[in-house]
């Protein structure tokens, strides 16, 4: 067990956990959202993730991007980037809920159906992406079974440079990048449910639905909104995660998603700030335990801390509802 | 994308004081069946504009029954619900409210974690016109009244300058209407609370208010939603008599500001004091109709009703 390590870098660590925990968040934001106004737990959510990361290549080939481009071409890119990636995700998002979930719905389906379904169309999609990434980068046409995964990746759009450096912690541009906008996006949603008339009517879905319909709410709208802004942040999350890490591969969504919905169970799912807390907690204790014992633990050790507080809080950190979730 | 809208089209919707009794809701040979229990028996009745209806009956008689059925929670499984020579039977909870019926509950239903007055701006909300894009973008915008325009309150510095400059942005673009819709829906639930009596509550969550507030509160949500109809499941329920003499001053209140009231009641001393008509029901059949003075001297409602079940409260 490296201690040296971490506690001689340990500023180091928490930035870059920081920074790793801000894409969890913005992921687990849609496994929230979805399941705080419906009791369900969305698992084709982490293929919308991945949807935004194709849209993002696609946008950025489409476009004729180059590695490094310059400030204003790059802040172009970045915008091009997000409105394909917000547009992508938000459609599937929504696309999944008229043609999967609205149609179970009218026929009373049991929970269990709804799991089913979600688990089914995750993988659905898993292999449409599958066919469709040689496509977008114009590879060879792979096989379905025994395919290889293929990583494909993107073109740099921000080096990666110390912005601020205090004693031997550096805060890269990059990193403060994906950080800040993480945040700004939740604090938008937070303001939205909270604040608007829009995320009265989720609150008051989330919170009584027979009695919101009889007060004249549309629940129908209120969930495609849902699955709307779900989609929206796993499409600003696979934007970061583009400038971040810049490659994308069609399984991207298995692991990532998975440790998405961790977050969202470990700050409380069916919180917004749950989410940001379960993610930013979950991405520091990953680079903590890769830098205690080495990567290949990371997995296990988030994990293993989900379950040991999930003992001792089984409704999360801050265990609330979405109709809860108040200032 | 510059809109005007009437001015007319923003100010709520007060229908005129009672003239010729209009008919407003009709119930015509309802049957409701759930499996092999009859549940409504062709129950027909007819509440008028501007009075206030009785629906009394034993505990189990299909009062709140009735109640679902007319706000669309249960689908006749024969006869008809008419409001305003429309149909009401195979419409959805939300259509049924913008059609201007509303609702309390007898155990209490409000949104807990939300304030009082978001509460009963749930209520207001169905009765706003723009859309969820159309508010993202502000794209309807609405020529302001004088006194809507945003102030300059500042006496000098870049404070005033940017008070000056929002004021001739509005004077000049029009204000978007979902704004002045947020601003109107605020200023209307607040007064709601205030008619209601518990404006100081505002925003307290709904959860930690009293009993009785709690009850308010459904009140000035569902009269929120602009009804035509409100109708009232047993308001009184756990309140003392002093309570109940509020209560029923509120009652004929809300009539008076011209809406139509189908009140549920246990109490008898209540209904007789408040209701125009009244409708006694049981095991899901009409027994007797009247008023307030036939009803409680018709033998059968004595035998089903009176003589067995006079509340105690």
């Amino acid at each position: 067990m490296n201690f040296d390590e971490l506690f001689g870098h340990f500023g180091q660590h928490t930035v870059d956990g920081l920074s790793k925990g801000a894409i969890y968040a913005l992921i687990a934001l849609g496994y929230t959202l979805v399941y705080g106004v419906l009791r369900l737990i969305n698992f084709a959510h982490s293929e919308v993730f991945v949807v935004g990361t194709f849209a993002v290549l696609g946008a950025w080939t489409a476009f004729g991007m180059q590695d490094r481009p310059g400030a204003g071409q790059a802040i172009l890119f970045l915008l091009i980037g997000l409105i394909a990636a917000a547009v992508a995700s938000g459609g599937t998002a929504l696309a999944l809920e008229r043609i999967a979930y609205r149609p179970l719905r009218r026929r009373n389906a049991p929970p269990l159906v709804f799991l089913i379904t979600a688990i089914g169309l995750s993988l659905v999609l898993v292999e449409i992406l599958g066919l469709l990434l040689p496509r977008l980068v114009g590879g060879v046409f792979p096989t379905l079974f025994g395919r290889e995964r293929q990583i494909v990746g993107m073109p740099t759009i921000i080096e990666q440079k110390p912005l601020i450096t205090i004693g031997d912690t550096s805060i890269t541009n990059v990193q403060a990048i994906v950080f800040f906008s993480a945040l700004l996006m939740m604090a938008m949603l937070d303001w939205f449910i909270n604040r608007t008339r829009y995320g009265r009517g989720v609150r008051a879905v989330a919170q009584n639905p027979e009695t919101a319909a009889l007060m004249g709410v549309n629940q129908d709208r209120v969930i495609m909104l849902i699955f709307v802004l779900g989609g929206v942040m796993a499409g600003a999350a696979a934007l970061l995660w583009s400038v971040r890490f810049g490659f994308t591969q069609s399984s991207l969504g298995f692991v990532l998603g998975l440790k998405a919905f961790t977050a969202a169970v470990l700050g409380g799912i069916g919180n917004l700030r749950g989410a940001l807390l379960g993610g930013l907690f979950l991405g520091l204790v990953e680079v903590y335990a890769a830098t205690l014992y080495t990567s290949a633990w990371e997995d296990v050790v988030a994990f293993v801390v989900l379950i040991v507080v999930l003992m001792f809080r089984p409704t999360g950190l801050l265990g609330e509802s979405l109709g809860r979730a108040r200032a | 994308m510059s809109e005007t809208t009437s001015t007319e089209s923003r100010e709520p919707v007060i229908p005129s004081q009672p003239g010729p009794r209009r008919l407003l809701l009709e119930i015509d040979q309802v049957v409701l069946r759930f499996g092999g229990v009859v549940a409504l028996n062709e129950v027909s009745f007819q509440i008028h504009e501007g009075e206030i209806l009785g629906l009394i009956g034993p505990n189990g008689a299909g009062k709140t029954t009735c109640f679902n059925v007319m706000t669309g929670v249960f689908k006749p499984t024969s006869g008809q619900v008419r409001f305003a020579g429309a149909r009401v039977s195979g419409r959805k909870p939300p259509e049924i409210s913008r059609m201007g019926i509303s609702r309390t509950f007898q155990n209490i239903r409000l949104f807990p974690e939300m304030t009082a007055l978001e509460n009963v701006m749930v209520g207001t909300d169905s009765r706003h016109k723009t859309s969820v894009v159309g508010a993202l973008f502000r794209l309807y915008r609405v020529r302001p009244k004088p006194e809507e325009l945003p102030q300059v309150t500042s006496e000098a510095g870049l404070l005033r300058t940017w008070q000056q400059v929002r004021r001739s942005c509005a004077q000049i673009f029009g204000l978007s209407r979902h704004i002045l819709e947020e601003r109107a829906a605020e200023k209307k639930s607040l007064e709601l609370l205030r008619f209601v009596g518990i404006q100081g509550r505002a925003n307290e969550v709904a959860r930690n208010l009293s009993y009785g507030d709690q009850r308010r509160l459904e009140i000035a949500r569902a009269l929120a939603t602009e009804p035509k109809l409100i109708c009232l499941d047993e308001p009184a329920a756990g309140f003392n008599p002093a309570e109940k003499e509020q209560l029923l001053k509120l009652i004929r209140q809300i009539r008076d500001r011209g809406h139509t009231v189908l009140l549920i009641e246990h109490d008898m001393r209540l209904v007789m004091g408040v209701t125009d008509r009244v409708v006694v029901l049981e095991f899901g059949t009409k027994i007797a109709e009247g008023s307030p003075d036939e009803v409680s001297r018709d033998p059968r409602v004595i035998a089903a009703y009176l003589g067995e079940s006079v509340d105690a409260a």
